[in-house]
């Protein structure tokens, strides 16, 4: 069914901009300023989805957030987006959307068999159902993924940009209707930072959809000439299309800014798509509004039923009709308006039913006066029709509420529109920590009590009346400012409100069969197609706690989150249960309020901002060398500098090769390095050092071991003793920040009467390493200060000079187990360094070498890396390196856990070398090893391989492992089950090249 | 210190010096590399009177004590880092950690030079503030924020000091020189939407 | 995200802060003269409390002071900052009652709200 269902005049849109769009493939035109919920029924068109479990026919319920049934998906291609509510999809020019949970089309639905299958799909069937055999679930899972309402995700990248922005207010309002403006308008006047922020492209919340009055102008003019006023104040920011979705600890809430989504995907060109705004402030005040809840009757769910509260919205706000002859179902006086709205735009009400036996408050006077037929304590016993609602059946409802009888009367119609009531908007209230109470009177639930610096004022608050929002809002946007030391003038406006009597609790509407007992649904949660029924089986099967209930039923658990059916859903197990509602509590409400892209959350750190890559001083130089790069921490550290043809292997192979023979160059900046000054510095390296520090001479370096207070080495590195009280630490490059924490926090927390001071100055020295037998005719060439003799210049000792002209110091340090000096000069200098040791060092045919060689030429030698050898397991003492424990000092972080009882067990995994029987293996690094091998799994364990490599220098593989009670049990062979074969090796000795580490002194 | 045409700055391979507008182009936000600025890491006890007398007798400044404060001398600005920490900044040329080492010789004191350690970026312009709000959770507000202020915080994901230098705003923002390049590509990002001129500072 | 009071740069932002665990554990004058059990205890054992909470944090974004903090671990109020080497101050402790013990009568919530009790609060 289509066609015109505008209405000649009125409404928010704009007449003379009209829209072309696409739905389900037809096209279509509505306004500018329609929604697209609005601008479908302004076509006619009623069916728009099918729903999630039934594949029920499905219309457009509500017109806002709360929408449980209009969900589409929205564009296609990387645009596309899942589950956008049309309710809060603004018009534009090429919009095109589809039906998501329909299959061929949305007319003729294949899944609505599942309809006819309802007796099979009870509460909790899928726990029940493909539990067994549970090695099914997977492929029954791929089935209910493809049946399952929701729509597709985007399969390429997003072409759109996010942002976040940080901001600190001292009034943030959430909420740009009455009570936000009003609360708005008080804090802005006051001369405070005020935030305003609403979910909508335009302020107004309920006056947008209603004829209410303020100050004798139409509200929504009212509302536009607020919002210039507030937006015109320097110190306010005013956010349209802004939702609050989440109020976190300490007054920091999220909001998510959609900034293009109302310009269609190309109408944003450029600009950011969706910001994060992350506030912090000083105050909030929640002017969230409320929600109208439906009533649960037999079928209700047909489209044409939809909540009186959206049916008055559209024909007010998108001069749209959406039914041409209407029954209004309500519990409560509110409806009333709304029946008389719809009656002025033209659209027949056939009668208003209402649950309450006596009805009289004035705006069901106002109506019967309108000669509107008010049926007193009557239900919808029933609805007609399938793709669309063509007639309802009242019956009489009895006192108690559970029965309604005599003869129906069928009243033709193809809207209900249907109130339940109102429920406040709590959400962020609760979120914040608030504690909520129930209201007998008000049927919904309160705020009762804020855990933070937060004042909830209007509809949010349970005030629904118009003139107590205005009242609550400015007092509340008042006192927020003055609660940060500004002062607000009186108020200078206001709005009558109609007087209203109590609504009725009646959660479920009896229909003509008992609830459960015939095809009739009565539905609690349209979203995921939870029924009265579902609930009360639920707490019949012995479900008590609402949270389980939830879970169980899936109540609530939809993309809406159950914004409409929540409380029904809850009084309803309240009442199976026979408690009061209060007792069986409320669910939890988690952020976001309304669903948050991961584009807005991830913000600009995507691409090549997902993450801070650190570079030395001489990057571009291995940039151009066409090294590969491997992370270190967050450094990006040459790994092998491979040449034309050369794969990793052979590239690693030919750099060890150079160190070995003639000499090699490594970029070694990222090294951590700390300047340690002051008369308790030595004291201060006798305690993070496990070996002794106090005879160590000016000029020499010494190597040290840090272990944790558990024992367990967890960084190393050479220190230098500089001058009199000066010492210089390096680290290793990923362990830099958290020794240097480390040594902070034992300075500030534990020794705070030593005097010494720690300064990092990783970044300030580009180091180089020279490792070769080459080395020091290298340095001959370019240091003519410094005396580089073996006796002048000895190994682990340090000389201030010029190298290549640069002012360096210069260390005889040795990671390779070659001849080596690291000579380091100040970053900016870093490259001049290396391009001249590279210009002099070519008649030697220098060759870089990346943190892959590194690690073989230290392997070689049975040095350990922290992470590898070293995992956090391993003492000083299983890593065989108890000669630099200091036994004599009475003292050192982690001493006094070398002793414990576990730490002196002799089946400790301690490091051994292991050279493999077939010397053509390279073991993988990993590889698990045993004893004995057994035909399958479990065997004992007994170690692992930390690193393994193949050696140039040795003509075969080697590795390093970790083996229990290892240090006795060199000689022995090892089995090393590996996926495809078991591989047999020999402990030994760490120690493959230069056992007396002649080279490494020459 | 080495030659001029053996140092790179830390941003030097963006070739900014070239990128640089020469007009006046409108702009909502300057950028640019503050090249060659000597900096020195000072600790020393900010109670102790003799210290403080001596680093003023040196520097022509008092080392600023209120918390996330700036101060300025003729030829030094002193930046708070701590209760026990400040950065002196001073233009090339000086042998200012030298120097200062030696003024202060015989106290226990830290001078360290970090010239080397840090990339300074200048930003300024009508939305400078915004660019920053944009990765950083300080309030840069004028009401709790100015000129003479600085603090140290994150900015997107590093950390910055920031130090305000006029009501622009105009900001230097001190970054450790292997993340420089990092920060620069998520400001020049950050900023993109309120037009972005490259200035030589 | 919280917002803690720096005793020095004043209230910032979580972000800029690393939490060091509970506060004042002195380190064992001579740790040789403590027994295994002893140095576990230093070594390992650690209080989770439920209400007032001391422990350390880091500005380690900003001026990369170590500080102590009262917190109360079921809010996440603060009730206090203050330097190292301070006195902790005299906090009144929070004491929430422990959940009851899950109920055999089925009949009642098992879930019941929680219940907090303050003592002699700021």
């Amino acid at each position: 069914m289509t066609g015109n269902f505008r209405l000649p005049s009125g409404g928010r849109i704009d007449r003379n901009r009209p829209l072309g769009f696409t739905f389900n493939g037809r096209l279509y035109r509505g306004f500018a300023g329609d929604s697209l919920a609005s601008a479908l029924l302004a076509n006619g068109v009623t069916l728009v989805g099918r729903s999630f479990k039934y594949h029920r026919p499905r219309g457009i319920f509500a017109s806002g957030a709360e929408e449980p049934n209009a969900l589409v998906q929205l564009e296609t291609g990387a645009h596309t987006v899942p589950n956008a509510k049309a309710t809060q999809v603004e018009l534009y020019e090429g919009l095109v959307a589809r039906s998501q949970n329909c299959w061929p089309t949305v007319e003729h639905d294949f899944g609505q068999v599942a309809d006819l299958c309802a007796k099979i799909l009870p509460a909790g069937f899928y726990y029940k159902t493909f539990m067994w055999p549970s090695s099914f679930w997977m492929k029954y899972e791929y089935f209910i993924r493809r049946a399952a309402g929701l729509g597709r995700a985007p399969e390429s990248p997003d072409p759109d940009r996010y942002d976040k922005m940080h901001v600190h207010c001292d009034v943030l309002v959430a909420g740009g209707g009455p009570a936000g403006l009003a609360a708005a308008l008080a804090a802005s006047r006051s001369g405070a930072r005020v935030i305003l922020a609403d979910e909508q492209g335009e302020f107004g919340g309920s006056l947008l959809g209603r004829r209410d009055v303020i100050d004798d102008l139409p509200g929504a003019e009212w509302a536009a000439r607020m919002a210039a006023e507030i937006a015109e104040n320097p110190e306010v920011r005013v956010l349209r299309r802004a939702t609050v979705f989440g109020y976190y600890d300490h007054n920091f809430l999220g909001i998510v800014e959609r900034k293009t989504d109302h310009l269609g995907p190309n109408g944003g060109q450029g600009m950011v798509r969706e910001r994060l705004w992350k506030v912090r402030a000083k105050q909030v005040v929640l002017a969230t509004g409320s929600i109208e809840r439906p009533l649960v009757f037999a079928d209700n769910d047909r489209p044409g039923v939809m909540l009186a509260d959206a049916a008055r919205s559209y024909a007010n706000r998108f001069g749209t009709r959406p039914g041409s002859r209407a029954v209004v179902f309500t519990n409560n006086d509110g409806a009333y308006g709304a029946a008389i709205d719809l009656a002025d735009a033209g659209i027949p009400i056939a009668a208003i039913v209402d649950l309450r036996a006596d009805v009289q408050g004035p705006l069901p006077t106002k109506a019967r006066e309108r000669g509107i037929e008010v049926l007193a304590g009557h239900a919808i016993a029933a609805t007609l029709g399938s793709k669309r609602v063509q007639a309802v059946e009242v019956m009489l409802l009895n006192p108690e509420g559970d029965k309604v009888h005599g003869t129906p009367r069928r009243i033709e119609c193809d809207l209900v529109a249907v109130s339940g009531g109102w429920s406040p908007t709590v959400h962020l209230f609760s979120q914040s920590g608030g504690k909520l109470r129930y209201c007998d009177q008000r049927l919904c639930f309160v705020p009762e009590r804020s855990k933070q610096v937060e004042r909830s004022a209007g509809a949010c608050n349970g005030s629904f009346g118009l003139a107590d929002c205005l009242d609550e809002g400015y007092a509340a946007g008042a006192a927020a400012a003055v609660a940060v030391g500004f002062e607000a003038p009186p108020r200078a406006f206001s709005a009558d409100q109609p007087g209203e009597t109590a609504p009725r609790a009646l959660w479920v509407v009896p229909g003509k069969a008992p609830v459960g007992h015939s095809k009739a649904k009565h539905f609690v949660d349209l979203a995921n197609d939870v029924t009265a029924a579902d609930v009360r089986l639920a707490a019949r099967e012995g479900y008590r706690s609402v949270e389980h209930t939830k879970r169980y039923t899936t109540l609530g658990m939809g993309p809406d989150q159950g914004k409409t059916s929540n409380v029904a859903g809850l009084a309803i197990l309240a009442e199976s249960l026979g408690k009061p509602i209060p007792e069986v509590g409320t669910t939890t409400f988690r952020p976001p309020y309304t669903p948050v892209t991961y584009g807005a959350l991830a913000g600009s750190d995507v691409g090549d901002l997902s993450d801070v890559d650190r570079t030395t001083p001489i990057h571009d130089w291995h940039v151009m060398a066409a090294a590969e790069f491997e992370p270190v921490g967050q450094w990006l550290r040459a790994r092998h500098y491979p040449k034309a043809g050369e794969d990793m292997e052979a590239a690693v192979q030919r750099e060890c090769k150079a160190v070995r023979q003639s000499l090699g160059i490594m970029d070694a900046s990222t090294l951590g390095k700390i300047e340690l000054r002051g008369p308790d510095a030595v004291k201060l390296l006798n305690m993070v050092y496990t070996n002794a520090w106090d005879n160590l001479a000016v000029g020499r370096s010494r190597y040290g071991l840090m272990l944790g207070e558990d024992g367990m080495v967890f960084d190393d590195g050479v220190t230098t003793r500089l001058g009199e009280n000066h010492y210089y630490m390096t680290t290793t490059t990923g362990g830099a920040a958290q020794v240097f924490g480390w040594i902070e926090e034992w300075l500030q927390c534990e020794w705070l009467d030593w005097r010494v001071w720690a300064t990092s100055v990783t970044e300030q020295w580009a180091t180089i390493a020279l490792a070769g037998p080459r080395a020091r005719d290298l340095m001959h060439e370019l240091c003519k200060d410094i005396d580089l003799s073996p006796a002048a210049f000895p190994h682990m000792a340090m000389r201030s000079g010029r190298v290549a002209g640069l002012p360096a110091r210069v260390f005889r340090v040795s990671f390779s187990g070659e001849l080596g000096f690291e000579v380091s000069v100040p970053s900016s200098s870093g490259l001049a360094l290396w391009i001249a040791c590279m210009m002099a060092g070519a008649k030697y045919g220098i060759a870089p070498y990346g943190t892959e060689a590194l690690h073989v030429l230290r392997a070689e030698k049975g040095f350990i890396i922290v992470g590898q050898e070293a995992d956090g397991t391993a003492t000083p003492i299983d890593l065989g390196m108890d000669w630099i424990v200091g036994k004599k000092k009475p003292d050192f972080l982690g001493k006094r856990s070398l002793a414990r009882s576990d730490m002196v067990r002799r089946d400790r995994k301690q490091l051994v070398g292991l050279l493999t029987k077939d010397p053509n293996i390279v073991l993988p690094e990993g590889a698990q090893i045993v004893d004995r091998i057994l035909p399958k799994p479990p065997m004992k364990m007994v170690g692992h391989v930390t690193s393994s490599y193949w050696s140039g220098a040795l003509g075969r593989s080697i590795a390093l492992a970790l083996v229990s009670g290892g240090h006795k049990r060199h000689g022995q062979t090892v089995q090393l089950p590996l996926e495809d074969r078991v591989v047999e090796a020999v402990i030994g000795s760490p120690v493959f090249y230069d056992p007396e580490g002649k080279r490494l002194h020459a | 210190m080495p030659e001029g045409y053996l140092r790179q700055s830390p941003l030097a391979s963006l070739g900014l010096a070239a990128r640089a507008a020469t007009a006046a182009d409108a702009a909502g936000v300057t950028m640019g590399e503050r090249e060659r600025v000597m900096l020195v890491n000072l600790r020393g006890d900010g109670v102790d009177r003799g210290f403080l007398d001596r680093v003023r007798q040196a520097l022509e400044v008092d080392l600023p004590a209120e918390p996330n404060t700036a101060a300025e001398g003729t030829r030094h600005r002193v930046l708070w880092l701590g209760p026990n920490e400040w950065l002196v900044v001073a233009g090339e040329g000086e042998q200012l950690a030298a120097a200062l080492d030696a003024a202060l010789a015989g106290l226990h004191v830290s001078v360290t030079d970090i010239s080397d350690a840090r990339a300074v970026i200048a930003l300024s312009g009508a939305q400078a503030r915004d660019v920053l709000a944009k990765g950083c959770p300080l309030d840069l507000h004028p009401r709790s924020f100015g000129p003479m202020r600085c603090a140290q915080s994150r900015l997107a994901k590093v950390a910055v000091l920031i130090d305000q230098r006029d009501d622009a705003p105009s900001y230097d923002l001190y970054v450790l020189r292997s993340q420089a390049r990092y920060l620069w590509r998520w400001l020049d990002d950050a900023a993109r939407e309120y037009a972005v001129r490259i200035i030589r500072p | 995200m919280l917002l803690i009071t720096c005793p020095f740069c004043g209230p910032r932002d979580e972000s800029e802060f690393a939490c060091g665990g509970e506060a004042h554990i002195v380190r064992p004058a001579d740790p040789a003269a403590l027994t295994d059990a002893q140095w576990a205890d230093y070594l390992f054992m650690r209080k989770n409390v439920k209400g007032v909470h001391f422990e350390r944090w880091m500005h380690s974004h900003g001026c990369r002071r170590w500080f102590n903090a009262a917190r109360d671990t079921v809010t996440h109020q603060f009730l206090a900052f203050y330097k190292m080497g301070e006195q902790a101050p005299d906090i009144a402790p929070v004491s929430y009652t422990a959940r009851p013990a899950p109920r055999t009568d089925p009949a009642l919530p098992a879930d019941p709200a929680l219940h907090t009790d303050r003592e002699g609060a700021r």
